[in-house]
């Protein structure tokens, strides 16, 4: 398990990687965190020409406040993600998934921006993404711009970025007094792949919720909103009645598949389950 | 009772000690020398391309660009290595009609598993070597892989040399089972599959050889449990004298029965080095690993049981086809666990009408044979399932059952209905003690109020009978070149300290460090002085090594006989130079002191000194003989059975599938304990080998015999998590047959831990409709049983 | 194209400068150009944590990075952490607790551990378990690792109460 032979840069701008990546005429990759390209390049699944290390840009760093936005830099790793006191005050969904996030050796290396660009649909963060609405900025030679989370994941690793495109930066809406959020993930193992997996981020006053997105992990080519649950219990209290509606929205809404350990029906009880789970304790926000 | 006689509390006395293992501190400090870690002068490295199809003809191999590739230094298919290496075939002559195909390095006419190496690159770095892997154009036509066991039974022969799929095939019958059956008041009939499981010991197989054309000569640094066997397997099929041929295990990244088979990879490597005369290292990556290391298990069971109305056993009857690949495997052949399967059903209990069915069947994969526990886990799977459906058709205790059933502790020696000759066992002793450890009863109420309140826990129990200290009845009978018994060499320093060197080897489960106990013991002298040498068959006697349970039995009592032999000498010449009588004389704390004062009288540093340096003032005609060498094989009992029981205690969320494994508790029985502190870490990591078969383990293949989880991300390994704490007692029935009274303790774990979990899933579901019969449990099957998807 | 590139990296303390291939792992240089042959592989996929090492004092898996992604960083590895003494009573633990068989995954074993005892973090057995849960073992069942990462927490708290007072 050697990957082929590459050649290597360590761009000092984000401006020169791009032109780098366009110099290779697309036998090019960039890596940041590395922790799921390597392995494929071990496994030789890729094998570019040119690797283009990122990891290192300041322009890609940070976490801040500015704009009702909370910004990740695109190279944030996971574990300043688990660690953030911001994160935790204005991205509590994020902050409650990050310790799913595979083992603790990975997210010392793995980045936020990454994590969104391979878009593993089994992914955490990815999938919290299109919780939170949050919008991905994205850099290439021609300028700057931005994609809100809905419009980004296309397909099984197929996303809104184009060859040559690096994700600079994070921008997630600021939680307010009214949110609400849940997390959770059915794995085999601790830090496996999960099953199935969802978040919850929603605003609620006295008892009813003004406002909920829910995307689940695992349960298809991309990460999955459910806005036939969302709008089922859109207005409405989390009364048992109202969650096993959505329950049963859920089991119309997903279709999900099926691999080797798991079949299709498992995956959609499976989410089911844990739906109904979240819901029952998203008021309590625990 | 055996003669040994060790009191813990005088000096020198390490038999029952738990003390740690001084090799450990090495491995601990990252100073371990694995045959990964080596690097040989002229050293070029191994890569493989393997066969995409399960089963196919090889049209044609194009090596030519790989070849030009720079860096690579050669390249071989089949007929290179045929030329020069005399073909294998994994079969035992006691095993009758017997048969399987005969096996070269590398595959002259056709591929028969996925996966199987088909051409040898020899370059500078694997990393090259891989480079040109990639350039061979290897033509294969596919051919129907025959995948199912069961459809592989009546297909027509995938081998030539065959005229069938029918690897072996054998019936045991006591008599009486259709009688007792007809007379049954109850009977209980269950269906099972094992899935097929792997090894993954952390150091994938490993090999450096090292041919020396200008003495012939060939060294082979490599991972295995058992170098001498492969002495004899390189020497006789590359035709280089055994004396020539020097196998070296130096560390190793566990083993646990996978790495002492022979694999078409080493045999490969060692071709190349003796055409190439240069070392060559070849270290299977993870992925090969999946598809090359022998897999085991792979099941289906049919199993039945009658019983009276006061639920005691009267009969059993069982069916076994077990599926082991494309070829059997060698010199050990893939045909032992079969056996052992159905001569281990029922062995904790009482009754005497057995009958078995066992079909050992070929198929498009790679191939199984033994791994841990062989056979144990799904004897005693089938065996405790059948007790506890039959308890629960009986409304009957668990516990109870098993009392009435169990073949009572003063009824020894007995023969099993299947042929097993058990010389003592404690079976009641060990269920009292596990009942009592695991505060059964207070388990149950605890059980009962949280079911109450929908939280689904089970307990599950499993006894367990294994076999530990074969004899030669095992491989020796069959025609295989494996010894049952061991050597070692005791050598004095003139410094007064110990060196021994023996023949049963070291993967971590602590040889080295029970082998100086007993020796240090038995000399009387200090721990710290016997230095214990393993791994080599240039500097120790030729011996079994370590597999099957026999390391502290019978290397254990060879050191200990050897020790024997050493301190009588020591005796003789220090009785010369005290002018005393050596019976009057012991060594204690490195003194010859007076045995029956304790007086000390001379060092044994002293003694080492006037032996050799100052030969002069002995008497003359006296040569002293500080130096001895001694050999044990086992006799009396073919094998030494041991015994134990197990529970689990898990919980089941109904609505995953899910299952948390709370608890775990061992008590067995492995005869006399030399190192408590590494008996329970045997029993430990064998406990958690069984509860990953029972929950996460199985190779997936398809239907055309692709193995589609054979990843370490995709196959599930027991982690840290996931396993719970696991409490152990033992019970000490030392066997006879021996002075030490040592048996094995390395399967004890493995053995019962699926079943006991098994038992403890149906616990849970008691009353929900569903039985898992099937290992492993996902929550995938759990689901399925109870109907909710 | 893959011309082998110079770095520069400290490795347990002592500067290194190499001429490495892009391709090559950090793990394979570590074990293969620089002999320390300490950190082992045991997937080269991230998965069983046979590799760790420490970069810039925390754990990562040395076969997912390339030697040259570590240009100007500090790696540090079992021998380093050894040789300067600073895990001293972890090791001891685990040698009196038997955490370990064949030695294989005890390096990686020894760089969590190290890790989540630096984190400052109460420790209990779960979350001990939690910070190996990346970490592949197959001789010991994993208790005997967490009994001598548990004894060490304990000891380590019982030494700072003592300091402290």
């Amino acid at each position: 398990m050697k990957a082929r032979a590459f050649d290597y840069m360590r761009p000092k701008c984000v401006q020169e990687a791009l032109e780098a990546f366009v110099r290779a005429d697309g036998d090019a990759s960039y890596i940041a965190g590395g922790q799921s390209l390597v392995p494929a390049l071990a496994l030789r699944l890729q094998a570019p020409g040119l690797l283009i290390d990122i990891a290192r840009l300041d322009e890609l760093r940070g976490l801040s406040v500015a704009g009702g936005h909370l910004r990740i830099g695109a190279t944030t790793r996971h574990c300043e993600i688990l660690g953030s006191d911001l994160v935790r005050e204005h991205a509590p969904l994020l902050a409650r998934a990050a310790p799913f996030v595979a083992h603790p050796a990975i997210r010392n290396k793995g980045t936020f921006g990454g994590s969104l660009a391979l878009a593993d649909p089994a992914s955490e963060f990815p999938a919290m993404a299109l919780a939170l609405d949050a919008i991905i900025e994205i850099a290439s030679v021609e300028g700057s711009r931005r994609v809100g989370a809905g419009d980004f994941f296309i397909d099984l690793y197929e996303t809104a970025l184009q060859p040559g495109e690096i994700i600079t930066a994070v921008y997630v809406p600021l939680a307010s007094a009214k949110t609400r959020t849940a997390f959770d993930e059915l794995a085999r193992r601790r830090g496996d792949y999960a099953i199935v997996g969802a978040g919850i981020d929603a605003e609620m006053q006295g008892g009813f919720v003004e406002r909920m997105r829910i995307a689940f992990l695992s349960v298809g080519s991309t990460p999955v909103r459910v806005g036939a649950v969302e709008a089922a219990l859109t207005g409405r209290q989390l009364t048992p009645q109202a969650i096993r509606q959505a329950q049963d929205v859920l089991g119309t809404e997903l279709d999900p598949v099926g691999d080797e350990h798991t079949p299709p029906e498992m995956r959609r009880h499976l989410a089911r389950v844990l739906l109904g789970r979240l819901l029952g304790r998203l008021e309590a926000n625990v | 009772m055996n003669a040994f006689a060790g009191s813990i509390d005088r000096p020198n006395s390490y038999i029952g000690r738990s003390v740690s293992r001084p090799n450990a501190k090495r491995l601990l400090e990252g100073r371990g020398r694995y045959v990964t870690d080596l690097v040989l002068p002229r050293m070029l490295h191994a890569a493989f391309v393997r066969s995409p199809y399960a089963h196919g003809k090889i049209v044609s191999i194009d090596i030519e660009e790989a070849k030009a590739l720079s860096g690579v230094r050669a390249v071989f298919t089949g007929e290179d290595l045929a030329s020069i290496c005399a073909p294998w075939t994994g079969t035992l002559e006691h095993f009758t009609n017997m048969k399987s195909p005969p096996q070269v390095p590398l595959p002259l006419e056709k591929v028969m598993w996925s996966g199987q190496p088909v051409v040898l690159i020899i370059a500078d770095s694997r990393a090259v070597a891989e480079d040109a892997a990639e350039l061979v154009i290897v033509d294969i036509e596919e051919l129907p892989a025959l995948a199912d066991p069961v459809d592989a039974m009546s297909a027509a022969a995938m081998s030539k040399e065959l005229a069938d799929n029918i690897c072996f095939a054998t019936k045991l019958d006591s008599g009486g089972v259709e009688e007792a059956f007809d007379a049954a008041d109850t009977a209980v009939e269950q269906s099972f599959i094992f899935g097929r499981h792997t090894a993954v010991t952390l150091e994938p197989r490993a090999i450096v050889a090292d041919y020396d054309p200008s003495e012939n000569r060939l060294t082979a640094h490599h991972a295995t449990q058992t170098p001498y066997q492969f002495q004899d397997v390189y020497s006789r099929h590359y035709g280089i004298p055994e004396a020539n041929v020097r196998v070296i295990a130096p560390d190793i990244g566990g083993s646990f029965g996978m790495k002492l088979h022979v694999y078409h990879e080493e045999m490969a490597v060692v071709g190349a080095s003796i055409l190439l005369g240069r070392p060559i290292k070849y270290v299977a990556d993870r992925m090969e690993s999946f598809v090359s290391d022998i897999h085991a298990r792979d099941h289906r069971v049919t199993g039945r049981l009658a019983l009276d109305r006061d639920g005691r056993i009267t009969a059993m009857d069982v069916d076994d086809v077990t599926a082991i690949g494309a070829f059997s495997s060698y010199p050990r052949t893939s045909a032992v666990e079969g056996n052992q399967v159905i001569r281990l059903m029922g062995a904790p209990y009482d009754f005497s009408s057995y009958r078995a069915n066992l079909s050992v069947v070929f198929q498009n994969k790679v191939q199984t044979s033994q791994y841990r526990a062989v056979g144990h886990p799904i004897a005693c799977a089938v065996t405790e399932c059948l007790v506890d459906a039959a308890a629960r058709e009986l409304s009957l205790d668990p516990f109870e059952i098993r009392e009435r059933n169990l073949i009572p502790d003063s009824s020894y020696p007995r023969t099993s209905p299947t042929g097993y000759q058990f010389e003592k066992l404690s079976h009641q002793v060990c269920l009292a003690r596990l009942k009592s450890m695991m505060n059964y009863d207070a388990l149950r109420v605890e059980q009962a109020g949280l079911r109450e309140k929908g939280i689904l826990r089970g307990i599950g129990i499993a006894l367990f009978v294994e076999i530990t200290n074969p004899s030669p009845a095992f491989y020796g009978v069959g025609g295989a070149r494996i010894s049952a018994q061991d050597g070692a060499i005791l050598k004095l320093t003139p410094s007064g300290e110990v060196h021994c060197s023996i023949s049963v080897t070291e993967q971590g489960q602590g040889t080295e460090t029970i082998i100086g106990q007993i020796v240090a013991d038995q000399l009387g002298i200090d721990r710290e002085k016997v230095r214990v040498m393993t791994g080599d068959t240039d500097t120790t006697p030729h011996g079994g090594a370590t597999w099957a349970c026999r390391g502290a039995g019978i290397g254990g009592e060879t050191a200990l006989q050897a020790a024997r032999k050493l301190k009588a000498n020591l005796l003789a010449v220090a009785g010369l130079i005290l002018q005393a009588q050596p019976g009057e004389l012991d060594i204690r704390a490195d003194w010859i002191v007076e045995t029956v004062t304790g007086q000390q009288r001379i060092s044994l540093a002293e003694v080492a000194r006037v032996a050799f340096f100052r030969s002069d003032t002995l008497p003359p005609e006296t040569q002293a003989q500080l130096s001895v060498v001694h050999h044990y094989a086992p006799q009396g009992y073919p094998f030494a059975f041991t015994n134990g029981a197990q529970s689990c205690l898990v919980e089941v969320d109904a609505e995953t599938g899910f299952v948390k494994i709370l608890k775990h508790w061992v008590v067995e029985d492995c005869g006399r304990i030399i190192n408590p502190l590494l008996v329970d870490e045997q029993v430990r990591g064998g406990v958690v080998q069984g509860l990953g078969a029972a929950f996460f383990e199985e190779c997936l293949y398809n239907e055309e015999g692709q193995l589609t989880n054979g990843s370490l991300a995709d196959y599930l390994v027991p982690m840290a998590c996931e396993m719970p704490d696991i409490e152990i007692s033992h019970v000490e029935t030392p066997t006879r047959d021996t002075e030490l009274g040592a048996k094995g303790c390395g399967e004890a774990g493995t053995a019962a831990a699926s079943a006991a979990a098994m038992n403890a899933v149906n616990d849970a579901l008691v009353g929900h409709g569903a039985v898992l019969t099937q290992i492993p449990m996902t929550p995938t099957r759990i689901l399925k049983a109870l109907g909710t998807i | 194209m893959s011309g082998k590139v110079t770095i520069s990296l400290a490795v347990n303390g002592e500067t290194i400068e190499a001429l490495v291939a892009p391709r090559t792992t950090l793990a394979d240089f570590l074990r293969q150009d620089i002999q320390l042959t300490g950190t082992h592989t045991g997937c080269e996929m991230g998965v069983c944590g046979a590799c760790l090492v420490l970069l810039d004092d925390r754990p990562v898996h040395a076969c997912l990075m390339f030697a040259v992604q570590a240009d100007g960083c500090a790696v540090e590895t079992v021998e380093g952490l050894t040789h300067r003494r600073a895990i001293d009573d972890l090791q001891k633990a685990f040698h009196e607790r038997n955490a370990l068989q064949c030695g294989f995954c005890t390096a990686g074993m020894l760089v969590s551990a190290y890790g989540v005892l630096a984190s400052g973090d109460e420790l209990d057995r779960d979350s001990i378990r939690d910070a190996l849960s990346g970490n592949y073992c197959r001789c010991t069942g994993y208790e005997s690792i967490v009994d001598a990462i548990e004894t060490t927490a304990r000891l380590r708290r019982q030494h700072m109460e003592k300091e402290e007072a």
